[in-house]
């Protein structure tokens, strides 16, 4: 689960990192509100949206009047903000952070991952701040700072330590820089979190450290004894679909092609869909359906896969292996009878007792198409669809 | 011989009195799998399946003689139940249960790390379908029946997918000698590399496919793995061309975050270290097929 910037910054500050003044504004009058609460001569209006890339897509507006506040506020809020990380869809604006403005003499990159290989909570730091991580990873990979953190007794000052030293960080600021990455650590550990990063982390003109930007992800399978994590989801910034999705308890990922897929299983998921590409298709989703693959899971599935208006297609691939092909035929033959399906509709069905599933399919003269063959399934729904666009281009 | 589980095995259920746990091992048990009793704490005494149930691993273990075990604890206590069993002197675990939180396992292999590698607990899991030798003993979800004895090994991140390929072998007349789920977690029990090294030792394997998917570093540390050091051929498959960057497809660990962690970039290096590709899904039987006749 992501969370905001203005949330990852509260949460932090409260684990020693420190801020710049800011707060919240839902309106434009607000934002000029609370520019005046905070003082100065300066301020940035910052859209709150689940993405990284707001600089660039305009989201971040430098602002030195009142004037110039609520005219950025004016048009940000309500507007749907495209990034390189959104997709063509963009994510709407509902929120924005207001901050004091902060002179920047230097920018560092502090960022905590859970890392796979190693299997514990591995800082990286890069003295590039500013830019994303994964183009100096890419690029000049030996210039990053890299330092894992032995679980059993957790981060320990010495680590920060040296990770600030290379970093180059005044030497005044030093303490300053071990709170903020030993209290990065402890949010990541304490809360459950799977990613903590802050970029930049700036040392100001007049030699302050601040979290300028702050980033926080959390792993789902926590949330259960994370309540007040929980609290802060935001579903404004979710796809609709993916979250009716996750609502009913199925797996969906909504993408770019016209083959709605409903599977049981994640890999077997992610394998027809590969299929269909290679068949000559695009897949319009990932649709992970479960093991047990019910009858009432896969009409919830249909009527998922029906609300994305670019599918001209549905196939559906179920193993069924502890359950049985008859029982999952008999789901599909109900679901299908009861929602008006007028899209071309491939089923392959494989495991056990295959044959009588094919019989109850082939009995019940609703127009499915038949496949034997993982192959044969991607060759139909890829002709089907092509057929489909045909005869819609016809008419 | 096969990996890991025989029909000497001697097993006991973690979560046995519940309605998954019991579903299960009786599947299990008509499979022929060794089931000598099981753990649900509050029960102990009890009969259930006509075997014993206990209060703790350790009473499981004192009385049966276990050395094998199988998870089916919900998600908030499963890694407990992990550090029980390798405490106990479990031998072998399979950890089934799906949603255990990152940070657990974190802890659970810091855990594991006190044992001397000679009686460390190896862990398969969590979040598989979990290990079946056709014809010996099935410690898992699986259906029993799609599998049939022989001499192919086969590792996996995904339950279907594994048993899409499995039952391609089966129409091929292709059997396995121990099919392993490593499970679809970011952080799991063991590695494509960690079996490798044990079917590479064991007589009665001759090949080993290797079901991978995006996300993580696993595959390709197991590609190198086996440029270096293995003689038997490994075949490959890396599932989710399609998938978006960032996106978790289903699994817990099936996400893009880092660079070589797409199916693309894996199939590539796979490729370069030697490992036969399985071009698209469907054709697992016959590419398994077309290796075992080149031996």
């Amino acid at each position: 689960m992501e969370i905001h910037e203005y949330q990852a910054k509260e949460i932090l500050s409260d684990f020693g990192v420190p801020i710049p003044r800011g707060g919240l504004a839902y309106s434009p009058e607000q934002a000029v509100y609370r520019c005046h609460e905070i003082g100065g001569d300066a301020w940035v209006v910052k859209a709150q949206i689940h993405s990284g890339g707001r600089g660039k897509a305009g989201g971040i507006r430098f602002c030195q009047d009142d004037e110039q506040i609520w005219q950025a506020a004016d048009e940000l809020l309500g507007r749907r903000l495209i990034t390189n990380q959104t997709g063509s869809a963009g994510k709407i604006i509902h929120r924005l952070y207001v901050e004091e403005a902060s002179d920047i003499a230097n920018e560092y990159y502090i960022g905590f991952v859970l890392d796979r290989q190693k299997e514990r909570i591995a800082v990286v730091a890069s003295s590039e701040g500013g830019v994303e991580i994964e183009e100096i990873a890419h690029e000049r990979p030996e210039s990053l700072i890299r330092v894992v953190v032995e679980p059993a007794v957790g981060m320990q000052p010495f680590q920060a330590r040296e990770i600030a030293f290379k970093l180059g960080i005044d030497k005044a600021l030093i303490s300053q820089a071990i709170t903020t990455l030993l209290g990065c650590y402890r949010a990541f550990r304490d809360l459950d979190a799977t990613m903590v990063e802050i970029n930049p982390l700036v040392v100001t003109a007049d030699n302050h450290l601040v979290a300028l930007d702050a980033k926080m992800g959390f792993d789902d399978n926590a949330l259960f004894r994370r309540p007040n994590i929980s609290e802060l989801r935001d579903k404004s910034q979710e796809d609709p679909r993916e979250m009716k999705a996750a609502d009913r308890g199925l797996s969906y990922v909504g993408l770019e092609g016209n083959i709605g897929c409903i599977i049981n299983g994640a890999g077997l998921a992610m394998a027809t869909m590969d299929m269909i590409k290679h068949a000559g298709g695009e897949p319009a989703n990932f649709l992970d359906i479960g093991g047990g693959a019910s009858p009432e899971r896969v009409a919830k599935a249909i009527n998922l896969v029906l609300s994305d208006r670019n599918v001209r297609a549905i196939l559906v691939n179920i193993f069924a292996g502890i359950n049985r092909c008859d029982w999952v035929a008999e789901g599909i033959v109900q679901a299908v009878s009861k929602i008006e399906v007028n899209l071309p509709f491939i089923v392959r069905l494989s495991g056990t007792n295959v044959e009588e599933g094919k019989e109850i399919l082939r009995n019940s003269e609703l127009p499915i198409i038949m496949a034997d063959t993982l192959q044969e399934a991607a060759d139909n729904a890829v002709a089907a669809w092509q057929d489909y666009e045909r005869n819609q281009g016809a008419q | 011989m096969a990996i890991l589980i025989n029909k000497n095995s001697k097993v006991i259920v973690q979560g046995f009195t519940g309605q998954i746990g019991t579903f299960h091992s009786r599947d299990m048990i008509n499979y022929g799998t060794n089931i000598v009793g099981g753990v649900t704490p509050g029960k102990g005494g009890v009969t259930h399946l006509e075997r014993p149930v206990f209060d703790t691993v350790k009473d499981a273990v004192t009385e049966t003689g276990a050395d094998s075990s199988i998870i089916f604890i919900p998600p908030p206590f499963a890694a407990d139940g992990i550090m029980e069993a390798a405490d106990a002197g479990i031998k072998y675990c399979v950890c089934i249960t799906d949603g255990i939180p990152a940070h657990d396992m974190i802890r659970v292999k810091r855990y594991m790390r006190r044992y001397r590698v000679e009686d460390k607990m190896v862990l398969t899991g969590p979040n598989c379908a979990g290990t079946i030798s056709p014809g010996k003993a099935m410690l898992g979800i699986m259906p029993g029946h799609i599998y049939i004895p022989g001499r192919v090994g086969v590792i996996g991140r995904s339950g279907t997918l594994g048993y899409e390929a499995a039952s391609q072998m089966k129409a091929e007349g292709i059997g396995v000698s121990t099919s392993v789920g490593i499970g679809g977690d970011p952080i799991n029990g063991s590695s494509f590399k960690d079996h490798l090294t044990r079917f590479e030792q064991d007589p009665e394997t001759d090949a080993v496919v290797m079901i991978g998917e995006i996300g993580g570093p696993q595959e390709a540390e197991a590609a190198e793995f086996y440029r270096d050091n293995m003689s038997k051929p490994v075949i490959g498959y890396i599932a989710g061309l399609t998938a978006p960057k960032g996106k978790r497809m289903g699994h817990a660990g099936a996400i893009i975050s880092a660079f070589g962690e797409s199916a693309a970039e894996k199939v590539e290096i796979l490729q370069e270290c030697g490992v036969t590709i399985v071009p698209r899904p469907s054709e697992f039987g016959s590419t398994v097929k077309a290796a075992l006749a080149s031996l």
